[in-house]
Formats: structure tokens, C-alpha cells, sequence
């Protein structure tokens, strides 16, 4: 009995302990916090300005600054192989593209017709929604405890990447380069001009 | 960095992209909308990735490394899925001479 008691106590020194170093964690306001709220609010601020300009091009660019902002977000969380692809591939490649297709066209703020102002409202608020159902959902998730480890582990740089693509992923890694083929002849085939 | 942070960052960027793909009619700019919520989804597999490895990682030096990998299939698919998408796009500017994603809705010109 006495025993249990002991345990009991044990196990309740150890949860106030876990609770003070959470307080701690969450009270001091290290150059790691001020990074990720600095590049928080600039993809947010920048995702929003890519719905609401009025020139495509200035889509694209602000679609480019959202995605240097999760480069950031991957450096910090130390996925340093994931942060140069998201650069290299979607910011590099992917609008690069984008740019193309855009100056192909020619495309001016004025040809976009305006849409029915209520469809918009409408969109905008169907979107909140399902912000409001997302949030109320997970708001009383038990993750207090859970943190994602900044700045230290090593599963995100290349050699161990390397390693589990190799070894454990090799089947799925062949099958999308069968994709890349058969994405590159259906481009060929919907693009000719017939 | 508490885990729900990155969910609740995660979450504004994806509504942020839906609400861009319910509102616009350029059809390239939906498609840059789609990429929006793929990179959120991105960005939240990654978080899940180190929260598995600051979790289990005592035990296991590999865990979570998993999570990183389909981040960089998903990498790859978007590249595929985007040059098809833009192939299309401009098939249709062709032959509309326009993006407005309303002069697809009977699927004919």
C-alpha cells in the first residue's frame, strides 16, 4: 500500500515536472519562435495576396515568396533535402512554368470577367466553414505534449533519405519515373497541334 | 515547437486554397490554388515527420523518415500533374482564346 503510495507521488513530481518544462519551453521566446512566427505570417500574408491580385503574374509571384517561406519551415524543422527541393522543383521549375504559360498568353489584369459578387461571398465563406470545422475538431486534440523537434535530428538530411529511398522505397521510386514517362507523351499528345 | 501550431498553420494555408479555387475563374489561377493546398499538406507531413522522430527517436534513430519520403512523392507527382494540367490549359486557350474556367462547363467549345 505504502508502495503504491510512493508510486503515486513519483508519477505526480514527474507530470508537474513535464508541465514546468512546458511552461518553459513555451515562455522562452528563442530565435527559433521568432523565426517560425516571422515565416508563418509571411506565407499566410502571402498566400491571401495570391487570391486576391488582380494580375496573374503577381500570383505566381507571391506564390513564389509562400513557398520560400515553407523552405524556411523545412529548414528549421531541419529537413534541409526537402527545403532545396521545395525550392529547386516548385519554386525553380513549377512557376518558371507558370511565368511561360502566362506570357504565352497574354494575359491582362481586365480579361478576367468580374463573377457575381455573391459567388464570391459565397466561396469565401464555405472556405471559413471549413476552416471553423477543421479548428473546432482538432482544438481539443490531446497534443500538448507532442512538439516537433527543431533544429537537431538527422532523418531529413540526404544521406538517411538516401538510404530509406533506396532501400525500403526502390519500387515506388521506379513507378514515377514510369509516371514521368507517361506524363511527358500525354503532354506531347494534348499539346500538338492537330 | 507544440504540434498544433504547425496543424492550425497548416489548416489556414489549406482553407486559404480552397477559398482561391472557389472564388476565381482564371483556371490557372486555380491551379495555382491546388498547388497551395499540396504545399500545405506538404509542410504538415514534414511536422508530423519530427514530431514521430522526437517521439520514438530514442528507440528508433529512423522514425519518421517516412513522412519525408511522401512528401518527396508528392514533390514528384505535382511536377508530372502540373505539366499535364498546363498542357490542357492551353489546348483550351487555343481554342477559346481565353482561361475562364465557365466556358468549360459543357465539357465542348
Amino acid at each position: 500500500m505504502r508502495r503504491h503510495k510512493a508510486e503515486e507521488y513519483v508519477r505526480r513530481v514527474i507530470v508537474t515536472e513535464n508541465k514546468k518544462k512546458q511552461i518553459n519551453y513555451t515562455a522562452q521566446m528563442g530565435i527559433t519562435q521568432i523565426l517560425f512566427w516571422v515565416l508563418s505570417i509571411m506565407a499566410l500574408i502571402s498566400a491571401i495576396l495570391v487570391v486576391v491580385s488582380k494580375n496573374p503574374v503577381h500570383s505566381v509571384l507571391w506564390l513564389i515568396v509562400v513557398f520560400m517561406a515553407i523552405s524556411g519551415h523545412y529548414i528549421l524543422m531541419n529537413a534541409q533535402f526537402l527545403a532545396i527541393v521545395n525550392l529547386i522543383v516548385y519554386a525553380g521549375a513549377i512557376m518558371v512554368l507558370f511565368l511561360f504559360v502566362f506570357m504565352l498568353m497574354n494575359l491582362n489584369a481586365d480579361t478576367e470577367p468580374q463573377k457575381n459578387i455573391w459567388a464570391k461571398i459565397a466561396g469565401v465563406v464555405a472556405a471559413g466553414s471549413l476552416l471553423l470545422v477543421f479548428v473546432a475538431a482538432l482544438k481539443h486534440a490531446d497534443m500538448k505534449n507532442q512538439l516537433a523537434e527543431m533544429n537537431k535530428g538527422d532523418i531529413g538530411l540526404i544521406h538517411n533519405l538516401g538510404m530509406a529511398l533506396f532501400q525500403d522505397y526502390v519500387v515506388p521510386f521506379e513507378i514515377s519515373s514510369v509516371l514521368f514517362l507517361s506524363a511527358m507523351v500525354g503532354v506531347v499528345v494534348i499539346g500538338k497541334k492537330d | 515547437m507544440p504540434i498544433n501550431y504547425y496543424i492550425f498553420l497548416s489548416l489556414a494555408l489549406f482553407c486559404i486554397g480552397v477559398a482561391g479555387v472557389l472564388t476565381r475563374r482564371n483556371a490557372i489561377i486555380i491551379f495555382m490554388c491546388v498547388e497551395l493546398m499540396l504545399n500545405a499538406v506538404n509542410l504538415l507531413l514534414v511536422a508530423f515527420s519530427k514530431m514521430h522522430q522526437h517521439a520514438l527517436g530514442a528507440g528508433n534513430p529512423n522514425a519518421g523518415i517516412d513522412g519525408q519520403i511522401f512528401v518527396f512523392f508528392i514533390m514528384v507527382v505535382a511536377a508530372a500533374e502540373v505539366s499535364v494540367g498546363l498542357a490542357i490549359i492551353v489546348m483550351m486557350y487555343r481554342n477559346t482564346h481565353s482561361t475562364d474556367v465557365n466556358f468549360l462547363n459543357r465539357l465542348k467549345h
